[in-house]
């Protein structure tokens, strides 16, 4: 177990390392890169652009600029956000409970609501059940989310008026339910393709474990149904579903940004949105990191529940 | 089972007139089929029927509903016709949705031939480059490159492929790794044929199926992303329309212009969703394992 936690722990740790480099180097190497946003001011010489470049050590080899970033970056100095001169960590903290509140209540939807519809379409396969569903699994896939948010808005806030069409919290409110109130809408439009996708796998995942022969053992042995049903197919067809929640997680982050600006939602999403308009490279680039960092550690829990879950897997 | 065994490989004629016949047989594939193909006509053949011109501006006839004044989908805050917008956005939208299938599709096999074939330490980087790239929401990684690159049809495109090659490339991967062993393979080393050519010319052909899949879904996940970025600003940049773009604006228009967001959503929606059920037709057509299991 202690092998396989190690060396699964090295390797989100290399994938980190060429993720930080793609990441720089996006940025960097992009035209304009970093300074683009002092380039606009007007009345600015390339004498005085050459000086904020030498003082902010953008005028060294690139290497040297990426080692000197990803050593900082490991020592927690994320850099200052252009914007307020607030730390780049503390920036992204403050809007991380925002995004890890709206994503953990729309998995929770996708989750439940996904998994149930896979496990039925998968025990009535070929029903005209099964089939609707694929079918709306496929049309769900193809809604852009945050067109899905607007008509949402358009119905649910704006002409039948039962939930707010923005924002968080209603100032001067801020009760649990007002919060609640707010949640609602973005959760569900994010929840859609989630559901989808859940549904699908859930589905592929059952058929597989309803064909295996411990499964033809329990109901030859004369266990009832239902037991057969909900402790032996749904229990392992289930596992599978742990390393998807992973592997689904930069889907569901990328769905949040969308859906945050939708609403209004004071999230990560939000905020990288905010910092693009400002050029606010520094949070950007932190951003960026941040949610490949998010997704790294996703997916290396997910790895680590499965195979305390599944002995098969960790003894490989 | 002899029935698998004794099947000719993959290439022959008479397999591949049975996958068009699985693929015609899939009415998802045929509806998704009949939606891209009538939406292509519309965005190429509408505009020559319209009255309107997509840049003519009357301001006099802001905000007309769909049906008035000769407008089938209204007019938008400029009082442009929404209908020639829409065929016109439509022939850009799909257009880069193909360009990134080609870009993509040709990335991704290379990336996925090559480490499929040689294996090992090749392998292995390469397809940690895949992961890497696959750890960034791909919606993050596209605006950060979009806000500072200078965006045009050309550069969203490219921008675009650069986030989506990496599911052909693992899909090749595993083909051609699959692959690399059977006896046809070592009947071109023993016959002293070069690397290059294996890789291209026997092995690449052999993963064709699913590759053409995974390229049919590309185009569908382009569009999507397309939409995405320029909704946020950061894609297609008007005068020139997106089915995007069209929509970025719309919300503050929400309630008294409701068409400005439902016409373009629409589209693009039967547009992914038609190419989205073409893939899944043909995934069936082609993958005998799926079929009738």
């Amino acid at each position: 177990m202690l092998r396989y936690l190690l060396s699964r722990f090295g390797q989100s740790l290399i994938l980190l390392l060429i993720v930080s480099f793609i990441g720089f180097a996006v940025l960097t190497l992009a035209p304009g890169g970093p300074l683009s946003q002092f380039a606009l001011s007007p009345g600015m010489t390339q004498e005085q652009i050459d000086k904020i470049a030498a003082q902010m050590g953008l005028d060294r080899p690139v290497v040297v600029q990426y080692f000197d970033w990803i050593t900082h970056l490991v020592m927690g100095d994320w850099g200052t956000s252009y914007r307020d001169g607030q730390s780049v960590l503390h920036v992204i903290g403050s809007h991380l409970f925002a995004t890890l509140l709206l994503m953990g209540t729309a998995t929770t939807l996708s989750v439940s609501l996904g998994s149930s519809i896979g496990i039925f379409s998968a025990l009535r396969r070929g029903s005209t059940f099964d089939y609707t569903m694929t079918v709306l699994a496929m049309v769900a896939l193809s809604i852009p989310t945050f067109w899905f948010g607007l008509i949402a808005i358009y119905l649910f806030s704006l002409n039948l008026g039962w939930l707010p069409a923005g924002n968080m919290y209603t100032v001067g409110d801020g009760s649990v339910l007002d919060y609640l109130r707010h949640l609602i809408l973005p959760a569900a439009v994010l929840a859609l393709v989630d559901v989808a996708i859940w549904s699908r796998y859930m589905r592929t995942s059952t058929l597989n474990v309803i064909n295996q022969d411990f499964i033809r053992t329990a109901k030859a042995k004369g266990l009832p149904r239902r037991r057969v049903v909900m402790k032996h197919i749904v229990g392992n067809s289930l596992v599978p579903m742990i390393t998807l929640a992973g592997l689904q997680l930069p889907m569901v982050l990328g769905g949040a940004l969308v859906t945050e600006t939708v609403f209004t939602w004071p999230g990560m999403g939000r905020l990288f949105l905010d910092s693009l308009g400002y050029s606010d490279y520094p949070v950007v680039m932190g951003l960026l990191m941040a949610s490949a960092m998010l997704v790294l550690v996703g997916n290396l829990a997910a790895d680590l529940i499965v195979a305390l879950i599944d002995p098969r897997i960790r003894l490989e | 089972m002899t029935a698998v065994t004794t099947t000719p490989p993959a290439r022959s004629p008479r397999i591949k007139s049975r996958a068009l016949r699985r693929f015609l047989s899939h009415r998802l594939a045929l509806i998704g089929l009949i939606m891209v193909l009538t939406l292509t006509a519309a965005c190429f053949i509408g505009p020559m029927l319209l009255p309107y011109d997509e840049l003519y501006i009357d301001l006099l006839a802001r905000f007309s509903p769909p049906g008035t004044g000769g407008h089938i989908f209204g007019t938008d805050p400029l009082g442009r016709d929404i209908a020639a917008r829409l065929f016109h956005a439509g022939q850009i939208s799909m257009a880069v949705g193909f360009a990134v299938m080609l870009i993509a599709t040709t990335i991704g096999s290379v990336v996925g031939v090559v480490s499929g074939y040689y294996g090992g330490k090749v392998a292995a980087v390469l397809m940690r480059v895949v992961d890497a790239f696959l750890s960034f929401p791909s919606v993050f990684l596209l605006l950060a490159l979009a806000a500072f690159i200078q965006p045009g049809p050309v550069m969203i495109a490219l921008i675009i492929s650069a986030t989506s090659w990496m599911e052909v490339a693992r899909i090749v991967e595993a083909e051609v790794k699959s692959l690399r062993n059977q006896d046809f393979v070592q009947a071109a080393h023993m016959l002293g044929l070069s690397n290059r050519w294996i890789m291209f010319r026997e092995l690449l052909p052999n993963a064709i199926g699913p590759i053409i899949v995974a390229a049919t879904l590309t185009v569908a996940r382009a569009i999507l992303l397309e939409a995405y970025i320029s909704f946020l600003g950061y894609g297609i940049q008007p005068p020139l329309p997106s089915w995007g773009n069209m929509l970025n604006g719309a919300q503050q228009y929400l309630q008294s212009a409701p068409w400005l967001a439902i016409v373009p959503g629409v589209a693009i929606t039967i547009a992914v969703t038609g190419f989205n059920f073409i893939g899944d037709g043909l995934r069936d057509a082609f993958d005998s394992r799926s079929h009738g299991q």
